[in-house]
């Protein structure tokens, strides 16, 4: 049973039962905990499934492409080492949730808690399977997240709060660099493949980019496995529920950073820079973190910095480089995380039952839970390093390697009596944290009166412990083939002749061992007593490293405010001159520094025409210019003479498409200005009291002048000398060739929208329906600005010349008013509309399409509401603009995905001829019917967007009080 | 013909900056619309200019070099239809901008014209 299809069950499984939980209402909490605990039961199967291929030396991997033009694969990877990892997370994992079902109070959100936990372990699970090393840091980023999720569970709570993100700044820091290091990695050896990474050791660590490769990641493996100096965010990241503690910080969060230091330890390890920084930082948290434990008051505190002092024992291992300390150190990872998680679930025990964790306050307890306090003495006992217990055992091999000489430097000199000296430490916090929870006088003025915990909420540390004394007692038995298989698989020939006996003899390890059990217990003897009146640790509480992050981190956020208060400012007329006047300055920086010159081809002469059009257009422009701020109709109308010279232009320069469409739209965008103009302010001219304009005012206006003749002036240099030089080879001229024979289409312009560049098309309907429904949305909640809410002064007059007349009725003039031309233009509707259906079905082969047609028909619609008014139009036709842009857009989709069905990918566009009688061969492509979509998406964005501006006029007479009158006047929108 | 259209260009995009830095959000959305044009122009004479050469190939082979080039053509198509649409959100959103906050002013407070 080794399907390597497998792995991806195993890795999607726990996201799945997240998603499951996420699902399920509060009240689950059974549910929730059923649906994790098997899963991750399921997982162990899965897991334990694939040993014996493991065990052949096989690596298991599973392959499917991701990012192929990246060379990047999804690849999940099963080694004998990551073989046991993965094993551990997934049986730790469901002892987790069996505990978790019994810690956690109904009154939580526990299915959420589910939820991130399993996301969490199937993030951890993604790094461990992780075939290339992209892929591995997308999963530890993800774990990086739930974590911060997991430790910001009880969210009401700022300790919590202020841990999670204080975790999740590290580690996501950490992510960063590691990720910048593995893309070095992949450059020196050309592939993110982690058997070919392992298999090109010495080219790495012959690159020059080795060093700063190694120090980006193990930035990633120290803030991971909160090595000294990122340490501190691991006893803050105690605010989480207990059994996100047992978990994430002592089997499997923090063992990620381990996890990567040992999975790339035969391609990084070996060279001087690794030593150096690796032992380094171990040998420091290792000593930082027992020295800090010592000196904790609270109970999970103690056993945070205990964590932080055993992965730096992991570290220093790693450091030292040689086989047998890499034993030494896959040993210890797998025995730290039986008894620390143990010890996490007890002091979650003896929080739940008595409802504090403060050792001043504990003590006796052993008398009120017996059992969790012999498991927890036996747990700590093992962490403590006593004989027949695991820890022992690595803690031996650990002293052994620390008597070896690796590098000729003080170090080794020193590095016996180090490791004797935390070893000691860890002793005396060990004895400590039993001493003062479970003896002494029993407790008093405890918040609950303590118990024993119910039975299967102990049953998770009985396992755990059981095989604590189990692997301490037969290690050869338990332990000893499945370390066997994990030492093999990472250290491959190198692999060293070691023994899990526990006893070798009289040795000098065994004798430090001793030392450091008799120091330990003596030291606690004599200062026991007085550590419960101290409130920092001595020496290392000088260090205050959560103070220094948050300096740092405040010292960040002031700068970037300090920048945003440069570069941000409030007025937008500010931005938009900044943001020119760079771009034109930046824009001229070429010219000025390389100089300017024209290219070499030929121009053509200039049409006398030609040049009159764009002396009208240009003129036009200026007088727009000149004219908005105070008449704003007749800006408009100039700007309408701009915008005839560009379709002309359009024209005249071999583009009809954009002629007539530009023409068009110019039409429509006419009509729409003119409905915004209704509800803006009037514009008084004499502004400045000495009527005159101060000179602060005129500056800035010859300023901006300045920017804008020299933003003009820099385009038509540019222009001219683009214009004046070859073309580079592009790939029109594929579409040009192409689109006939494999678009079924004449008109080039149209094949590519519909047909080359279909996608972009979709992309850019869906952006006008996304505009039309924005504008629609606005304008339900339109507010006028109140002396716009009078209706427009012509129509005042109108209604007043019929009230004074004897023969006349309210709104009678309205009503005449242009009669003909209304006639009219009523009478073109079926004309226009004929017109814009003309223009979609030949837009395949000559100008038109459906971007063309969508506009001439809503140009239909438009005039129809101009003629007649909104209410008379309304009364007689009904016009479903949302109806149109739906079926547009669900047409073009499905015109698209029809090309699944016959294997090809979205939008592929098939075509054929039809003979039709009388009317000939007639193309049917399947492109034709995206540009039906165009079109209906077209009409509807258009009609809907001046639609609803239009309905502003006769929806304000509602909603004023007082002028009844007026409300039943027929009053015209456009 | 060069010279007369990067002039064009020119005049087009000095008139639209003017109306980009003027404080009334009308005079904004005009000179957006100027700016459009501008650029829209600059699109298609980076195809070079061709005149009576519109790409509407025949059902042959098409030789690439007798037509003018298609795709700044498609480019300005979308961005013609797309400008409508952000002229369309812009007049409305300066419309409620008015309303709320009683100015025409792009800032919604009336500061110094």
């Amino acid at each position: 049973m080794h399907d390597p299809r497998l792995l991806l069950a195993v890795l999607s499984l726990p996201f799945l039962g997240a998603m499951i939980a996420a699902a399920l209402p509060q009240a689950g909490r059974n549910w929730a905990s059923a649906i994790a605990g098997s899963i991750a039961v399921a997982g162990v199967v899965l897991v334990a499934g694939f040993y014996p291929a493991v065990a052949a030396g096989e690596v298991i991997r599973s392959e499917a492409s991701w990012l192929p033009s990246l060379g990047l694969q999804f690849t999940l990877r099963l080694d004998g080492f990551t073989w046991l990892f993965a094993l551990m997370v997934l049986a730790i994992g469901s002892l987790v949730i069996l505990y978790a079902r019994y810690y956690m109070s109904p009154q939580d959100p526990v299915p959420r808690f589910f939820a991130f936990l399993q996301a969490f372990m199937g993030a951890m699970l993604g790094i461990v399977l992780s075939g290339n090393l992209i892929q591995l840091a997308f999963f530890w980023e993800l774990t990086s997240l739930f974590s911060f999720l997991l430790i910001g569970y009880w969210h009401h709570n700022q300790g919590a709060r202020d841990g999670a993100r204080m975790a999740l700044i590290v580690t996501g820091f950490g992510g960063v660099c590691m990720l910048i290091g593995f893309l070095l990695i992949g450059r020196i050896t050309g592939s993110y493949d982690i058997d070919a990474v392992l298999a090109a050791g010495p080219v790495i660590r012959a690159h020059d980019a080795y060093l700063p490769a190694l120090i980006l990641i193990l930035l990633g493996a120290f803030t991971k496995s909160a090595q000294f100096p990122f340490h501190f965010w691991l006893p803050h990241a105690m605010a989480a529920p207990t059994p996100v503690s047992a978990y994430l910080h002592s089997a499997t969060m923090v063992k990620a950073g381990v996890f990567l230091l040992i999975l790339l330890w035969p391609a990084l390890s070996g060279t001087e820079s690794w030593y150096l920084i690796v032992t380094a930082a171990g040998l420091a948290t290792l000593l930082v973190g027992a020295w800090s434990a010592i000196f904790q008051q609270d109970l999970k505190g103690l056993l945070a910095y205990s964590t932080i002092s055993h992965l730096g024992l992991i570290t220093l291992l790693l450091g030292l480089g040689s086989p047998l300390a890499a034993v030494a150190a896959i040993f210890h990872t797998v025995n730290h995380a039986t008894f620390k998680a143990s010890l996490f679930m007890a002091a979650g025990i003896i929080d739940h039952e008595t409802g504090t964790r403060d050792l001043r306050r504990l003590s006796g307890l052993a008398k009120f839970m017996p059992i969790t306090a012999t498991l927890a003495m036996v747990a700590a006992a093992a962490m403590a390093g006593v004989p027949l217990l695991n820890g022992f055992l690595s803690k031996e091999m650990f002293l052994a390697e620390a008597l070896e000489a690796h590098s000729g430097t003080i170090l080794d000199l020193v590095l016996p009596y180090l490791a004797t000296l935390a070893s000691g430490f860890s002793v005396f916090y060990s004895i400590r944290f039993i001493n003062e929870t479970f003896f002494g006088p029993a407790p008093v003025d405890l918040p609950r009166s303590p118990r024993e915990a119910p039975r299967w909420m102990r049953l998770p540390m009985e396992i755990l412990v059981l095989a604590c004394l189990l692997v301490g007692i037969v290690p050869a038995l338990t332990i000893g083939p499945f370390l066997a298989l994990a030492v093999e698989s990472v250290l491959g020939e190198r692999t060293p002749s070691y023994s899990l006996a526990i006893w070798h003899g009289f040795s000098l390890p065994m004798l430090m061992s001793l030392a450091a059990l008799v120091g330990g217990a003596l030291a606690y003897r004599r200062f026991g007593r007085r550590l419960g009146t101290m409130d920092r640790s001595p020496v290392i509480g000088r260090l205050k490293a959560r103070r220094t992050f948050e300096a740092v981190l405040a010292t960040i956020v002031d700068a970037a405010r300090l920048l945003h208060g440069w570069l941000g400012p409030h007025r937008l007329q500010v931005q938009l001159r900044l943001l020119i006047g760079t771009a034109v300055l930046l824009g001229a920086l070429p010219f000025l520094f390389l100089g300017y010159s024209r290219g070499p081809e030929p121009v053509a002469l200039i049409d006398p025409v030609f040049a009159l059009i764009w002396m009208i257009g240009g003129l036009c422009a200026i007088g727009a210019a000149w004219q908005a701020k105070f008449h704003r109709l007749v800006a408009l109308s100039l700007i309408g003479g701009a915008g005839l010279a560009t379709s002309i232009s359009f024209i005249w320069l071999s583009a009809p498409d954009l002629g007539l469409t530009q023409l068009l739209v110019e039409i429509v965008t006419l009509v729409l200005l003119l409905l915004g103009l209704r509800w803006l302010p009037l514009r008084r001219p004499a502004i400045w009291p000495e009527a005159r304009m101060p000179l602060i005012v005129r500056l800035r206006r010859g300023q901006d002048l300045l920017i804008a003749l020299a933003g003009g002036t820099g385009m038509a240099a540019l222009a001219y000398a683009m214009m004046t030089r070859p073309t580079a080879d592009s790939i029109s001229r594929y579409f040009v060739e192409n689109a006939y024979p494999k678009g079924g289409g004449t008109n080039v312009v149209n094949v590519i929208l519909v047909d080359f560049r279909g996608f972009d098309t979709l992309g850019e309907i869906t952006v006008l329906t996304i505009v039309a429904l924005t504008v629609f949305t606005l304008l339900r909640r339109f507010r006028p600005a109140p002396e716009s809410i009078e209706l427009p002064h012509q129509q005042q007059r109108q209604n007043e010349f019929d009230r004074a007349e004897e023969d006349r009725s309210h709104g009678d003039t309205l009503a005449h008013y242009l009669f003909v031309p209304r006639i009219i233009m009523q009478w073109l509707f079926p004309v226009i509309l004929t017109f814009a259906i003309y223009l979609l079905m030949r837009g395949h082969d000559l100008p038109g399409g459906g971007f063309a047609g969508g506009v001439t028909a809503s140009i239909a619609i438009l005039l129809l509401y101009m003629a007649g008014g909104t209410r008379w139009v309304e009364s007689r036709l009904d016009i479903l603009p949302l109806r149109w842009m739906s079926f547009g857009l669900l047409l073009a989709t499905g015109t698209g995905m029809a090309a699944w069905i016959a294997g090809y990918p979205f939008l592929t566009s098939h075509f054929s001829y039809a003979a039709i009688p009388l009317i000939g061969d007639v193309p049917i492509a399947s492109a034709w019917l995206f540009d039906i979509g165009v079109f209906a998406v077209v009409v509807g964005t258009t009609v809907l967007t001046l639609i609803a501006l239009a309905h502003q006029s006769i929806r304000l007479p509602l909603r004023r009080k007082g002028s009844e009158e007026q409300a039943s006047a027929p009053e015209r929108s456009a | 013909m060069e010279i007369v259209l990067s002039l064009a260009i020119g005049v087009l995009t000095a008139s639209g900056l003017w109306l980009l830095f003027r404080p009334r959000t009308f005079q904004v959305i005009l000179g957006l619309s100027l700016l459009s044009y501008a650029v829209n122009l600059f699109i298609i004479a980076a195809g070079r200019l061709r005149t009576d050469a519109p790409p509407i190939v025949g059902k042959g082979p098409a030789d690439p070099a007798a037509y003018a080039d298609p795709l700044p053509q498609a480019l300005v198509l979308t961005a013609i239809v797309i400008s409508f649409a952000t002229t369309a959100l812009l007049v409305v959103v300066l419309m409620a901008s008015r309303g709320l906050t009683g100015t025409d002013h792009v800032d919604g407070e009336d500061g110094e014209p």
